[in-house]
């Protein structure tokens, strides 16, 4: 099917300013679908109050406003250059909060511009919490029990119903700005206060706490032929009662059966196609009864978001790309994949590594504000990393935040028990490094779950990397057998945390342990020939070759993108 | 955990360790890959892998440990499991067992510590081979020399080693959360079920449609099943090469020629291909995962497949009255094919899934329609 000819001028609107909850990566989704959009002909108009970004350089769009984003002046904008269409599905919650007013106020009408990629039904279905939870009893999927309040007296008579703890979330938000939990009736009254006057529309959900459940997220796409594919599942390794924002999440999901992992591909297939997002990208979020298997389906985003970019990254799937495209007309099966060059972008990536995201927080620049992480996000950055193994990922992301940490110690011994318990329970930017004390000090995966709900298998694969830094300890450099080595650098041992462990320096590490060899992210665990040189390093054992004569030769496997 | 080496027949090893299997030392078998990021339980249970060594692409695998009910069959079918990275523990609601007791308990020998995407490159690149995996010390040389000496899988009778040897009956539904399998009472057709190494979820799709299904083994003849005057036959997926299948080729002639509405999977949609007098060939390293795009050329519509097949059906091959349904978009293989002069027709992939995607699970109701439509 051709690429839609009945528009030619599409108008971009971006994210504006870099916020806690909207940052770089819309920049990052907004350029490439600008630069998609040119790429077949069309003329992109793009408006963003945000100069300091890629998107505004001037070889992005054809024509480029920095102007604010407010409806009067992109109502301006639209009046001057008469776009035939709107993509607000590239901008975050900004650009989608505008569509939302301009479709309301009847000025994409009046100039008779068309909303692709998701439609102002759409939109409104999956952004207000009543439409949404109704679309969800429509097709027979469960959510926590909730109920949208308007004011404090309403808050304080549902709240007999729900029952404690409970999540307060204010509508239209971003990145859950104003949202909190409450324990008791005290905490309860200022906490709904504070959401009412945070939400634009004076309005909030209070929602049957899931907290300590299990959180998975998956992105999926669909086209205009209803073809839905699913480009990454990922899986938090904080329980629910921690933003997604805020939490280290890990791709893909880790502790998921097939029958479940299909269970919330079904669901996620069948939440795009009853909120009715035509084209492009949405993000669905699940929560799980980790005893009973149960799911809720907690939200979905109609729209590219900053679980998307972590999935592109982390899949080699351009989902901001291949949704403009979406957007004009193409189908899934028309558009290649970019890596493999000749299988089409109508399939699901399929990862033979592990990608962890860890958010990098900065409460020293914010002396206010409350550590302790909650369903307010909280982050001003994320790391992400890739390694063949959990720990190797792990352990990458550690040292990419740039806190001087160059593994899982960071002296944490003179802490006193209760604080470490403390530090374990409720959330905050170091309780990786916490729980890794615990570990020290001889405490049991089960007494870390109970304490934190994290997954046994998250908790397990963390003691695994405490224990082995305690035999690692008690050897030198001279003592520690190649196989010792190897296993250390395969589990994402840094030169430098080596060292330190070795009692040595960093430079004779390296000296002695195995050469780093590159893979290449390709989409497809090596199904097929890549074509794009992205790489990741990682550490593995030499494989031989016995040659025709019987000689043996070992090779260090590094990728290089000439082989067949 | 012990010291293992994986050969290849073309000169390539890699060691790595055992950590199932110690009472059988050594294995071999072709070795192809898997690239489904979850469902080894399924993978492993499948007796379609029968003769195979599987890799697995995904790297961290065991994680959720396995359970009673995420089973294809009644054992493991698989000659070895090699993997990049074993979960020492097992994190699931329904888990009973890690995977390393699992594999261990069935004799399996399961391989992890080996660079999998090293070796999937190999085997993208010189196409699928045989390999032979050893326990213990053996010089490299004397294991690539096992390795050539393995029997080729197409010399393999395999389909008789998994199928059963007795008719059994199945009334078993598919699993649902959270009351799990449930037995279907409603029957409203007879479904004949050749069973080459049947998985379940195949079963459990037909029963959850009302059909009375009766399994007979791969060697029964065509006049037995006639015998039973069934609605309509279904042809399963199963192990190896179709091309040795002369017997199973001849009663599927026969059973054609009753017009009796038939349907054929994987094994079954090349046994059918053959039977019409088409062929099939090998392809270089197969469709082994769970993210094919497969095509209905009739709608348009694209489908993300479960897939494990290493032999598809030449379209060159196929006679007039043979309409091509189905293409891969990865190679254009041939995904699905229908009869025009009979109540015919076979798909090549898994639209049973467990593991994969469910977007096939449609295709079922197909057959349902076929044999309604031949009622009356």
């Amino acid at each position: 099917m051709p690429k839609r000819t009945d528009i030619s001028r599409i108008l971009l609107i971006g994210s504006g300013p870099i916020v806690i909850g909207q940052a770089a990566e819309f920049d990052y989704s907004g350029t490439q679908g600008a630069k998609a959009l040119k790429e077949e002909g069309y003329e992109v108009i793009l408006v963003n109050s945000n100069p300091a970004t890629i998107m505004t350089d001037p070889e992005v769009a054809d024509k480029t406003y920095i102007e604010p984003l407010i409806t009067p002046v992109i109502e301006k904008i639209i009046e001057r250059e008469r776009p035939d269409a709107l993509l607000p599905t590239l901008g975050g919650q900004t650009a989608l909060n505008l569509a939302v007013d301009l479709y309301e106020k009847g000025i994409l009408d009046k100039y008779n511009v068309k909303m692709i990629g998701a439609n102002y039904e759409a939109i409104k279905k999956a952004e207000d919490r009543e439409l949404f939870k109704e679309a969800m009893e429509k097709i027979g999927l469960q959510m926590p029990k909730s109920a949208v309040v308007k004011s404090v007296a309403e808050a304080m008579e549902i709240i007999q119903w729900i029952g404690f703890p409970v999540i307060i979330r204010p509508s239209f938000t971003l990145g859950g700005t104003g949202g909190s939990i409450a324990y008791n009736i005290d905490e309860f009254y200022p906490k709904v206060k504070a959401g009412l006057e945070a939400s634009p529309v004076h309005e909030v959900l209070l929602e049957e706490s899931v907290i300590g459940w299990k959180e998975f997220e998956m992105e999926v796409m669909r086209d205009k032929n209803d073809n839905c594919v699913i480009i990454c599942s990922i899986e938090n390794l904080d329980p629910m009662g921690v933003h997604t924002g805020d939490s280290i999440t890990i791709a893909p999901a880790m502790t998921l059966t097939d029958k479940e992992y299909q269970m919330l591909r079904d669901y996620s297939i069948a939440v795009i196609r009853e909120i009715g997002v035509e084209t492009g990208g949405s993000n669905v979020q699940f929560s799980q009864n980790p005893e009973t298997g149960q799911f809720y389906v907690i939200e979905m985003n109609p729209r590219v978001s900053r679980s998307s970019a972590l999935a592109s990254k982390a899949t080699g799937f351009p989902i901001a790309k291949i949704a403009a495209k979406l957007a004009v007309g193409y189908t899934l099966d028309e558009l290649p994949n970019d890596i493999t060059k000749e299988t089409p972008a109508s399939f699901e990536p399929t990862i033979d590594y592990v990608v962890t995201k860890i958010p990098r927080f900065d409460f020293a620049k914010f002396p206010e504000t409350d550590p302790t992480l909650t369903t307010m996000m909280k982050s001003v950055g994320e790391v992400m990393a890739i390694g063949r193994t959990f720990k190797e990922s792990i352990h990458k992301a550690v040292r990419s935040l740039e806190l001087g940490r160059y593994g899982l110690y960071i002296g944490l011994e003179k802490e006193d028990d209760e604080t470490v318990k403390e530090k374990i329970v409720t959330p905050n930017a170091d309780r990786l490094w916490y729980i890794a004390e615990g570990f020290r000090r001889g405490w049991t995966v089960e007494e870390i779950h109970q304490l934190s709900h994290i997954d046994r298998w998250f908790l397990h694969q963390i003691k695994e990397i405490i224990d082995f830094e305690k035999e690692l300890s008690e050897k030198t450099l001279a003592t520690i057998t190649d196989e010792e080595l190897e296993k250390a650098k395969q589990w994402g041992f840094s030169d430098r945390e080596l060292a330190r462990l070795l009692k040595t320096t960093e430079e004779r590490v390296r000296e002695k342990r195995m050469k780093v060899s590159y893979k290449v992210v390709d989409t497809c665990a090596a199904e097929f020939r890549a074509f794009t040189p992205y790489y990741y390093s990682s550490y593995e054992k030499p494989f031989g070759i016995v040659k025709e004569d019987g000689t043996v030769e070992l090779v260090f496997d590094t990728e290089n993108l000439e082989e067949k | 955990m012990e010291k293992a080496v994986l050969a290849l027949e073309d000169g390539h090893f890699f060691y790595g360790y055992a950590f199932s299997g110690f009472s059988k030392k050594e294995t071999g078998g072709e070795v192809i890959f898997n690239t489904s990021m979850t469902g080894y339980q399924e993978i492993l249970t499948d007796p379609s892998y029968k003769g195979q060594i599987v890799v697995m692409t995904p790297s961290e695998v065991g994680n959720y440990g396995v359970n009673f009910e995420d089973l294809e069959s009644d054992k493991i079918h698989v000659n070895g499991f090699v993997i990049k990275d074993l979960s020492p523990i097992a994190s699931n609601w329904r888990a009973k067992k890690t995977l390393q007791k699992y594999l261990d308990e069935s004799g399996v020998i399961g391989v992890c510590g080996i660079d999998t995407r090293a070796l999937v490159r190999i085997i993208r690149r010189y196409g699928v081979m045989k390999g032979y995996i050893h326990i213990g010390e053996i010089s490299p040389a004397e294991a690539v020399k096992r390795a050539k000496n393995i029997p080729d899988i197409s010399e393999l009778d395999l389909v008789s080693e998994v199928s059963h040897k007795e008719i059994y009956r199945w009334d078993e539904g598919t699993w649902r959360w959270p009351e799990g399998y449930r037995k279907i009472e409603n029957k409203k057709y007879k479904v004949a079920v050749i069973d080459y190494g049947v998985k379940r979820n195949i079963l459990r799709l037909m029963a959850d449609r009302g059909m009375e299904l009766v399994c007979f083994p791969s060697n029964i003849s065509a006049e037995e099943v006639l015998e039973f005057k069934p609605d309509g036959i279904f042809l399963s997926n199963g192990p190896g090469d179709p091309a040795i299948l002369h017997y199973q080729i001849e009663q599927i002639k026969k059973l054609l020629s009753s017009d009796i509405p038939m349907f054929g999977i994987c094994l079954g949609h090349q046994l059918l291909s053959w039977a019409i007098g088409g062929k099939t060939y090998k392809l270089e390293f197969g469709h082994h995962g769970g993210n094919h795009p497969v095509k209905d050329l009739r709608t348009g519509k694209v489908e993300i497949t479960a897939q494990n097949h290493n032999y598809a059906t030449d379209p060159d091959s196929l006679p007039s009255h043979v309409e091509i349904t189905h293409i891969n978009l990865n190679d254009d293989t041939i995904e699905g094919i229908r009869l025009t002069d009979r109540p015919a027709f076979s798909i090549q992939h898994h639209p049973e899934a467990s593991p994969g995607p469910h977007d096939s699970n449609h295709i079922f109701d197909d057959f349902v329609e076929l044999i309604e439509e031949c009622k009356r």
